[in-house]
C-alpha cells in the first residue's frame, strides 16, 4: 500500500535522520484524513491545514537549527473530543457542547506540545464517553475501518479507527470502563489505560471521577510506551493526580519475559465467548508461555458483578458530574420565548381544568430552563444514566444501590489484591465477541453494557491495563487479548505486549481502505 | 420495580423534562437496568467499608498563594446569555 503509515517509532527515527520531514508528515496524515474520514466519520474537527502545518515547519526548524527534539517531536496525534483544547471546538460528541470553545489547554494538550507532536484534529465518541460502540454520538456513528458495517467498539471509537486507518500513528483516548481497551481491540490496534492518578485529567471532560483515566492508543506497545512517556506524571493541577516518578518505559519495554508469572482468568475463556476469540486467546498466551512466562489459572471471585457495581457508580458520579451543564454557564440553552410560552400555556390549562394544587407545583421558569435545555442538549443514553444515577443517589436509595457499589468495589479490588500477590500480571479476553454491527445493540440498553464485562474492573479498582492485537476472527475482524497488571505497572504491560508484539505480526495488519 | 411516578419525579431531581414517550420508555429501561443492579444484593458486604476511590487519598493542599484566575471574559465566554459581567437567568423572584 502506498500510503502506508509506519509506526511512531519508525517515523521518529526518519524525522531524526532527516529522511522526512514534520511537515510531509501531517501533510499525509491530513491528506488521509480527508481521503477516509467520509466514510468512517473518525474526526469531528480537524485542525486547520495552514496552522498545522505550521506547527510542523517549526518542528523541523527547531531541529534544523540543532535544538533538542522532544520525544514526540514533529508527530501528527489526534485526540478524543472530551479533551479541552483552547480555542478548539471541544464537543464530547453532543448538542449540549456542539459550540463549546474551552478557554485553556488540558495538561496532556500542554505536554503532546512540549514533546513536539502536532495535534492534527479531534475523534468522535459516544456522548459524553458513554457508551461501547461510538454510535451515540450527536455528529453520527464512526465506522469500523476493518468493515464499516460493524462499529469500532466505544467510547474512544473514533481514535481507535483514526490509528487503525492509518490517519495519524497516535492517539488519545479516555477509559472509564474500557473506553480505550475495546475499541482498540475491536480495530486492531494497541490501547492502554493507565493507572488511576498516572496521568493529569486536568481538561478532560469529566464523566466518574473516581474512574476516568487518559490513555495512549497506537499501533504497538513501543509506540504506547513513548506516549505515555509523554503524557504521565504529576500534575498539580489534578489533585488526584499521583506524586509517583515515572518510570522509563522505553528502557523497561526491552526486557525478556523469563521469570514472569502470569495469571490467567480462565472464567473469562469459559462463559459465552465467540470460539475464535477463545482460540486467539489461548495461541496468545501459548506464545507468552513459549518466551519464558509461567502460566496459572486465577480466579477473581466478585468479577461477576463488576458490571453491576460500575454502572451504579458511573452513573451516580455522572449525575453530579453533568449537573454543571444548565443552560447558563456555557453550552446549550432552549429558546426561552417557546419554554416560557409552553410553560403558560401549562398553567392555564391546569386552572381550566381547576387543578389548583398542580399549579402550585409547576416549575419555575429557571428550573423549566434547566430542565428543557438539558432534554434537549442530552442524547437518550446520556439521560438515562443521569436518571439512574440520580436514582441510585436519591433518599431511600442511597443505601441500597450506592454505598452498596462502594462496598463491593473494595472487595473486587480485594480479589486483584490477592491475584496480584501470585502474579505478577493478568491474562484474558479484552470482549467476549468481536465488532458487532452498527444498530445491533442500540434498542437494548442493558446488552450494550455487557460489553464492557471484561475491562470495568481495572477502572474500579484502579489498576492499568492493555488491549495487545492477538488475532482475527471468521470475519475478518480484529480480537484484543487484555492484560491487567498492579498499580503503576505499567512498564509490565507494555513490555508484555512488546515483547509478544517481537514474535507475532497482528499488530501489523491494516485494513483495506481505499 | 420503576414505575412512571418514579420516572417523573428522578427527572425533576435530575433537572430533565421527559416527554410522554420517552417517560415511558425511560421507566421500563431503568426497571430493567435496576433489576440488573440488584444482584448486588446478594453480596455479603457485612463490615466492608465502601470504596469511593481507587486510592484513598486525605486532602490534598496547595501554598495558598494568590495566583491569576480565569479572566471575566473568558469565564462569561462560553454563556448562552450575559450582560458583560454576569450570566443572566430567567427571572428567579417576581416576572
Amino acid at each position: 500500500m502506498s500510503n502506508a503509515l509506519p509506526t511512531a517509532a519508525e517515523l521518529a527515527e526518519r524525522l531524526a535522520q532527516g529522511s522526512l520531514s514534520a511537515s510531509q508528515l501531517v501533510a499525509q496524515c491530513l491528506d488521509t484524513i480527508a481521503e477516509r474520514d467520509g466514510s468512517l466519520n473518525v474526526f469531528l474537527s480537524v485542525e486547520d491545514r495552514q496552522a498545522a502545518l505550521q506547527q510542523a515547519e517549526a518542528v523541523d526548524r527547531r531541529r534544523g537549527s540543532g535544538e533538542q527534539a522532544g520525544l514526540l517531536a514533529g508527530l501528527p496525534v489526534a485526540i478524543k473530543d472530551n479533551i479541552c483544547h483552547a480555542g478548539r471546538k471541544t464537543t464530547c460528541a453532543s448538542r449540549m457542547l456542539a459550540e463549546y470553545e474551552p478557554p485553556y489547554d488540558a495538561t496532556v494538550v500542554e505536554k503532546l506540545r512540549d514533546a513536539g507532536a502536532v495535534i492534527v484534529g479531534r475523534t468522535n465518541l459516544d456522548e459524553f464517553a458513554m457508551g461501547g460502540s461510538t454510535e451515540n454520538s450527536h455528529f453520527g456513528p464512526t465506522r469500523n475501518p476493518w468493515n464499516t458495517d460493524h462499529v469500532p467498539g466505544g467510547s474512544s471509537g473514533g481514535a481507535a479507527a483514526a490509528v487503525a486507518a492509518e490517519m495519524v500513528p497516535l492517539s488519545l483516548g479516555s477509559d472509564t470502563g474500557g473506553s480505550i481497551r475495546q475499541p482498540a481491540a475491536l480495530c486492531g490496534v494497541t490501547g492502554l489505560k493507565p493507572t488511576y492518578g498516572r496521568v493529569s485529567r486536568y481538561g478532560l471532560v469529566a464523566f466518574a471521577s473516581s474512574l476516568d483515566q487518559i490513555g495512549p492508543i497506537t499501533r504497538d506497545a513501543r509506540d504506547a510506551a513513548m506516549m505515555l512517556q509523554a503524557i504521565a506524571g504529576h500534575d498539580e493541577r489534578d489533585s488526584t493526580s499521583a506524586d509517583v516518578p515515572v518510570p522509563d518505559y522505553l528502557a523497561a519495554i526491552e526486557q525478556p519475559l523469563a521469570g514472569l508469572k502470569i495469571g490467567v482468568l480462565r472464567e473469562q475463556l469459559s462463559g459465552d465467548i465467540d470460539p475464535k476469540v477463545k482460540a486467539a486467546i489461548e495461541a496468545a498466551l501459548a506464545v507468552l508461555e513459549a518466551q519464558g512466562a509461567t502460566l496459572v489459572d486465577v480466579l477473581l471471585p466478585h468479577s461477576k458483578y463488576a458490571v453491576a457495581t460500575y454502572y451504579v457508580i458511573s452513573a451516580s458520579e455522572a449525575s453530579s458530574n453533568l449537573a454543571r451543564y444548565d443552560g447558563a454557564h456555557y453550552g446549550y440553552r432552549t429558546d426561552e420565548r417557546a419554554m416560557r410560552e409552553a410553560l403558560r400555556r401549562e398553567e392555564a390549562e391546569l386552572k381550566a381544568a381547576g387543578k389548583d394544587a398542580a399549579v402550585a407545583q409547576l416549575d419555575s421558569p429557571l428550573v423549566r430552563m434547566y430542565r428543557v435545555s438539558r432534554s434537549e442538549g442530552f442524547g437518550l443514553e446520556v439521560q438515562r444514566r443521569i436518571m439512574l444515577g440520580t436514582y441510585a443517589l436519591s433518599a431511600g436509595y442511597y443505601d441500597a444501590y450506592y454505598r452498596k457499589a462502594l462496598q463491593v468495589r473494595r472487595l473486587i479490588r480485594q480479589d486483584y489484591d490477592t491475584a496480584f500477590a501470585q502474579v505478577d500480571l493478568l491474562a484474558g479476553p479484552v470482549t467476549a465477541t468481536t465488532a458487532f454491527k452498527i444498530g445491533e445493540k442500540s434498542e437494548d440498553p442493558l446488552s450494550m453494557y455487557l460489553v464492557d464485562l471484561f475491562t470495568v474492573g481495572a477502572n474500579l479498582a484502579g489498576i492499568p491495563a492493555m488491549s495487545v492485537p492477538c488475532g482475527f476472527s471468521s470475519n475478518g475482524l480484529p480480537i484484543g487479548l487484555h492484560l491487567q497488571a498492579p498499580a503503576f505497572e505499567e512498564a509490565r504491560l507494555l513490555r508484555v505486549g512488546h515483547q509478544y508484539q517481537q514474535v507475532t505480526d497482528w499488530h501489523t495488519r491494516r485494513p483495506a481502505l481505499s | 420495580m420503576i414505575t412512571r411516578d418514579d420516572v417523573l419525579k428522578v427527572s425533576l431531581l435530575a433537572r430533565l423534562q421527559l416527554d410522554e414517550q420517552h417517560l415511558d420508555l425511560m421507566a421500563e429501561q431503568l426497571a430493567r437496568i435496576v433489576q440488573y443492579v440488584d444482584q448486588l444484593a446478594e453480596v455479603d458486604t457485612t463490615g466492608v467499608e465502601p470504596m469511593a476511590h481507587p486510592f484513598e487519598l486525605t486532602n490534598v493542599f496547595r501554598d495558598d498563594q494568590l495566583r491569576p484566575s480565569l479572566p471575566r471574559e473568558q469565564a462569561l465566554g462560553g454563556a448562552p446569555r450575559t450582560d458583560g459581567e454576569c450570566f443572566l437567568v430567567p427571572a428567579v423572584l417576581g416576572e
